[in-house]
This record gives C-alpha cells, structure tokens and sequence, in this order.
C-alpha cells in the first residue's frame, strides 16, 4: 500500500486520505513538514488562528527495522518566534504513523465553537470525535485514559494544560514504548494544537508493516549502520551517563550558562552532573540505559526513580537539567526531576519554562534557587493558567518584556540552550541563523568545539565558525529527515561507514539510487525552504543576530563577549 | 609543582574525581594521562585552566587539569 497523505479539516470537521503529491515522495521528517507548511501556510498567519497548519511526519525510515529510526517531525508556523518551526522527538508514533501508511497528517482549520476533540487514525481510515473527559488533564492522565480507551500498543499524541491555553512554551507529547512521555519540545507547536482544539490523536497500525524495495540489500545496510553506531565511544558513553554527561565538561570549559546567563560555570555544577545522577539511578534500582523508541541502540535515556525507589521520570536530558538547575541555581536532582515530571505533564518545553523562570528570578518574582517556589508555581499559577502563570509559560522573552528586564537569552524569541555563545562561539552562529530560534540541535557545533568530535575548532575563536555551523545545519536538516535519532552523527562524522549504510538504508526502503551529493543537497534545500517562508512572515537578517547583553556583558571565567559582526553571520547564507 | 588533577566519567572508577599532585616541573599531560594507566586511545579532551590542550602540553604550577574519555550529548 504507498503511503498517503491524511488531511483533517477542524473548522469543519471533513477529512481525506490523498495521494502524495511527486514534490513531496522524496521528503520525510522535518524535509516535508517544511515542505508542507510552505507551501500550504501564509507566512503571515496568525499561528494560533484558522489559517496555520499543524503537520506530523514519520522520518523517511520510521516505521522499518532500521535503528535509531523512530523520530516524528511536527512542524507549523511557531507561536513563539513566528517563524517556521519544526520539532522532533522519539516515542512509538514515527513508527505507528508509517505502518498506517501514513506519510503526514495535516491538521488545518479551526472549529467554530468550543468544543475539544480527538482524532484516531487507523490505516485507511481518520475519525474525529468529540471530547470533554480529558479536557483540563495533564498529558499523563491522557495517556492513561487512551490506553484503556483503545489498548495498550496504542500510539498517542497528546497536549496538557499549557497546550491548552495556548502558551508559546507549550511541547506536544509523544507516548514512550513504556506509556511514558518525550517531547515534541520547542517553539509551542502544543499552543497550535490547542488552537486546533485536539486533546490527543491515538494512532493504531494494527499488523500494519512498512514496505521495502529490496529486503536484503536493507538489511546488509541496516547491519553496517548498526556496527558504526554501537562502536561509537559517544554511544557508550551516553548508554551510561545519558545526555548529562555534559555537565561536568561544559561547566569546565566555562560555557554552562548560569545564574540567567551571568556566569560561565556553576558552583554545583557536580550535584547535577550525569556522573551523580547515574550513581544515584543505579542506588535506587532505576535504570541508567533506556530507550525512548524500539531499535535505538544508543539508549541514552533512562529512568529516574526517588529516594523512596518509586518512578518519578523518564529521558531527562541534559537541557532540562542545565536550564532547571545552573540557569535557575539550583543543585538538586531530585528538585529537578520532579519538575521534569510536572513540566511533562503540563505540556510544557522545560528548557524554554526552565529559561523564563531564570528571567523571572532576575527580576525578583521569585529568588534564585528556590525549587520550592518553581513547583509551586508550575502547579498552582500554570498548570492553573493563573496570570502570573501565563506570563512565565508564554516564555523567557515574555517574562522578559512583562519585566522589564535586558538580560534575556533568546533569539527570535526563543531560549536560548545549554551552551553560552561567549565562550562556545560556533553555536551563537547555530543560534543567530538558525531558520527556527535559538536551537541547539539545528547545528551542534558542541561536538567539535568542545567534543574534539568530527574534527576540532577552538570554541573562543570566531574562526572557522559560520562554516562549521553551516555544514553540521545542512547536514542535520537532512538527518532529520531520515526519522534517525540526531545522535547518530557522533558515528556519522567519525566512522565513514556510517552515513553511506544510512543512504543505502533509504535507497533499499524506497527502490531509488540517492548519492552523498543528493543527500547534501536535500538538506540545502530544506535550509532554503525554510528561510524564504521567514523572509516572506517579515524575518530580514537583522533577526539573526545574539540578544545586545552578550556583546555587552563579559562572562566568567573567560570574560569572553560575543564579538561576531553582523556581516560575518550574514555571510551563513552564502551558499 | 601543585596541579589539580580532575577525572570524569569512567575514569574515575577505581581512581578519583579530583586530587592534587605534587609533579616535577615540565611534567606534560600526556605524562600523566599515562601514569594514571588511562589509555590514551580513550581519551577525548583534555582541558588545562578550561582551554582544551593536548598530550604534549606542559603543565605549571596551580594548573588546574581536566581529563575526560569520549563523551557526547546534546
């Protein structure tokens, strides 16, 4: 059965199941949620009225046996940064969408009145229904409800109360293997569900299967590809200490962002590292290895009990942990990971709540440290829609503004991640040109800055920079199109059996003859995409420039500023 | 010469997280990756004073010296 394309229409409540349109057969992923939103959404809509479009997207291999292949794209038009957007995160839904055959789900209009729905999808088959139970509920409640509703293998898309509401932070969230939650995390794609009035989409593949050209030739790659990521050194670190490993090593290179971004490295930066918290996980009979979808081989997630040995959270990385403990100082995992739990319940981005709470402690609404007042708030003022509580959950920039305050790391409204561009230059560029706000993950110039990773660079010095956070942009708009897990590029810019098994994978997957070249360019071309959608919403290249304080403010221990002109960055987009 | 010495990650099983050495002069990192009986294949930074170095970098008084195996995240 080829793949289709499934449209819901929420303003008034018809669906269809289409055809995939030849512009869109090569794209999977972020490629064609891009795709999609820019050729389908004005670039000048509002993102939360009639005229947006929230799209889902399996990766070119979700849904296969390949490993590390489970990731789901969401893009829109962002209410955060008003720019194009797109998310990914692992979960069972990459691979439930692309056994049902599946290859995006366009969400477009809006109802009239205000009712909530859900909509289920089954292979060949879209049904919307009304919903009043879960309206109001956190996204764990939601899960549960869904699981006894449908059955337990059951696939679920979900937003808690900040989607709801419509805040700028709020994630939509993918149901784990575990009935846990990951995280369609950044740039409030859950506001935009909201908008659209959907509780949650249950998807059931049923026996459903994905389809290969050439079963064998799949395999033999699916094997080398495996090979290349297990040996990695990165894959077995981040089977051990999970994405926190990078505490202890951003803190020492004097990059972890502190106190709201006003020093370079923190005190209990040891408390909070991936060392203690693997120790801890380890004592209290949680697990230090998980997956977050079937067929990862790296397992960098892992699940965190309390001190009492009961669950409290599950793939608690190294943003969450950095934008809630040093940016807010505070030094106590399990402070932490209670938060993460709630975060993830509300429906809520933790590295861009986390960073807003940090503004917020700048201008006094709270003092810096105080976990107890974090919980609180996330409870009683957010998950509650409170005012103060809107105001904190419509993001950093928002507090920033509402308060008066100059400190504020975002860019284009978005915040700013675990890494200060002072002291790590060749991320401020990732930051500054990125097509979607401050996002470390667009081009993770961390790996050869700090990592020594797919070559070196010198992290306080400008040269060298836009071209490496160009490269790694490019190259990862592709990855992220392939539905693999980002972290296979430690394997991929170290071990060159890597990326040829991972184009032999989707050649095999779909019977067509991709080279290097076609993968490089398909990963400009997305670039490109996205870029004239901003232009188009407003966007120039004054935009993409660092928030004024970090040219102005040296940081510790480095006393490093950001010192790029705007016409070195400018120069990102010359190619 | 006082240097402070610092393991992350795995290195630190069965050794330290942090001590300080009392080394002759023009001791180089290398020389104590080695007198650690850290292989050097599992090296992958090396920090001296938070600015990455290398095998050959001398070290001097009151450094403060940091050694981590291959790692990654993000």
């Amino acid at each position: 059965m080829a793949d289709k394309i499934f449209r819901v229409n929420m303003t008034d409540l018809s669906t269809s199941i289409e055809d995939v349109p030849a512009e869109w057969a090569g794209h999977g992923g972020r490629g064609l949620t891009s795709t999609i939103v820019a050729a389908e959404v004005p670039p000048t809509c509002h993102p939360l009225g009639p005229n947006n479009k929230l799209v889902f997207a399996p990766g070119l291999l979700s849904g296969t046996t390949a490993s590390n292949s489970g990731r789901i794209s969401a893009g829109a038009k962002s209410p955060l940064t008003g720019t194009i957007k797109e998310a990914n995160a692992g979960g069972t839904s990459a691979q439930k969408l692309a056994r049902i055959g599946c290859k995006a789900l366009i969400i477009e209009g809006q109802p009239q009145d205000d009712s909530w729905y859900s909509i289920s999808l089954k292979p060949g088959e879209i049904t919307i229904s009304k919903e009043e139970k879960l309206v109001g509920k956190g996204n764990f409640a939601v899960v549960e409800d869904v699981e006894k509703r449908f059955s337990d293998k059951i696939g679920v898309i979900s937003i808690g109360q900040g989607g709801e509401m419509q805040m700028a932070a709020a994630n939509i969230s993918i149901k784990d293997p575990d009935s846990h939650i990951r995280s369609l995390g950044r740039g409030g794609l859950g506001a935009v569900m909201g908008s659209k009035k959907i509780k949650f989409i249950a998807l059931d593949s049923g026996d459903a299967k994905v389809e290969i050209a050439d079963p064998e030739a799949f395999k033999a790659a699916n094997k080398t590809f495996t090979k290349a990521l297990v040996d990695h050194p990165v894959s077995q670190a981040l089977g051990t200490y999970g994405t926190n490993v990078l505490v202890n090593i951003i803190n020492e290179a004097g990059g972890l962002p502190t106190k709201n971004f006003s020093q370079g490295q923190f005190e209990g930066h040891e408390q909070i590292s991936g060392e203690t918290m693997h120790d801890l996980i380890v004592e209290r009979g949680g697990k230090p290895k998980h997956g977050c979808h079937a067929g990862c081989v790296i397992q960098c997630s892992q699940i965190y009990n309390d001190i009492k040995g009961n669950y409290k959270t599950s793939g608690i990385e190294y943003e969450s942990i950095w934008a809630m403990g040093a940016d807010c100082t505070i030094d106590n995992l399990d402070q932490i990971a209670e938060m993460d739990h709630i975060l993830d319940d509300i429906g809520l981005d933790t590295i861009e709540t986390a960073v807003a709470f940090g503004v917020a402690m700048e201008a006094g609404v709270l003092a810096f440290g105080d976990s107890n007042e974090m919980i609180r708030i996330m409870t009683e003022e957010i998950a509650k829609g409170s005012p103060l509580g809107r105001v904190i959950g419509n993001g950093a920039g928002n507090v920033g503004r509402t308060y008066g305050i100059t400190r504020v790391p975002v860019v284009k409204n978005q915040a700013i991640p675990a890494y200060d561009p002072r002291a790590i230059k060749g991320i401020g560029v990732t930051y500054a040109t990125s097509t979607q706000g401050a996002d470390h993950t667009m081009g993770y110039t961390i790996a050869t800055e700090i990592l020594g990773v797919g070559g070196k660079a010198d992290p306080l010095s400008k040269e060298g920079q836009v071209e490496l956070s160009r490269n790694l942009q490019i190259a990862t708009a592709a990855i992220d199109s392939t539905g693999m897990c980002l972290f296979i590029a430690f394997a991929a810019l170290d071990d060159s059996t890597c990326l040829p098994s991972l184009i032999d994978m989707i050649n095999a997957r779909f019977g067509i003859n991709l080279t290097a070249n076609d993968v490089t360019n398909l990963g400009m071309t997305i670039l490109k995409t996205e870029h004239a959608f901003n232009t188009a919403a407003g966007f120039t290249n004054l935009d993409d420039r660092l928030p004024e304080f970090f040219e102005i403010e040296p940081v510790t221990p480095h006393n490093a500023v950001w010192d790029f002109t705007g016409e070195e960055i400018d120069t990102f987009w010359n190619f | 010469m006082r240097v402070q010495v610092k393991l992350f990650a795995f290195f630190r099983e069965g050794r330290f997280i942090k001590e300080d050495k009392e080394l002759p002069e023009g001791t180089t990192a290398g020389k104590i990756v080695d007198d650690l009986s850290i292989d050097r294949e599992e090296v992958g930074v090396l920090m001296v004073n938070s600015r990455h170095c290398t095998f050959e970098t001398v070290l001097h008084e009151g450094d403060i010296y940091a050694i981590f195996p291959v790692i990654g995240g993000g």
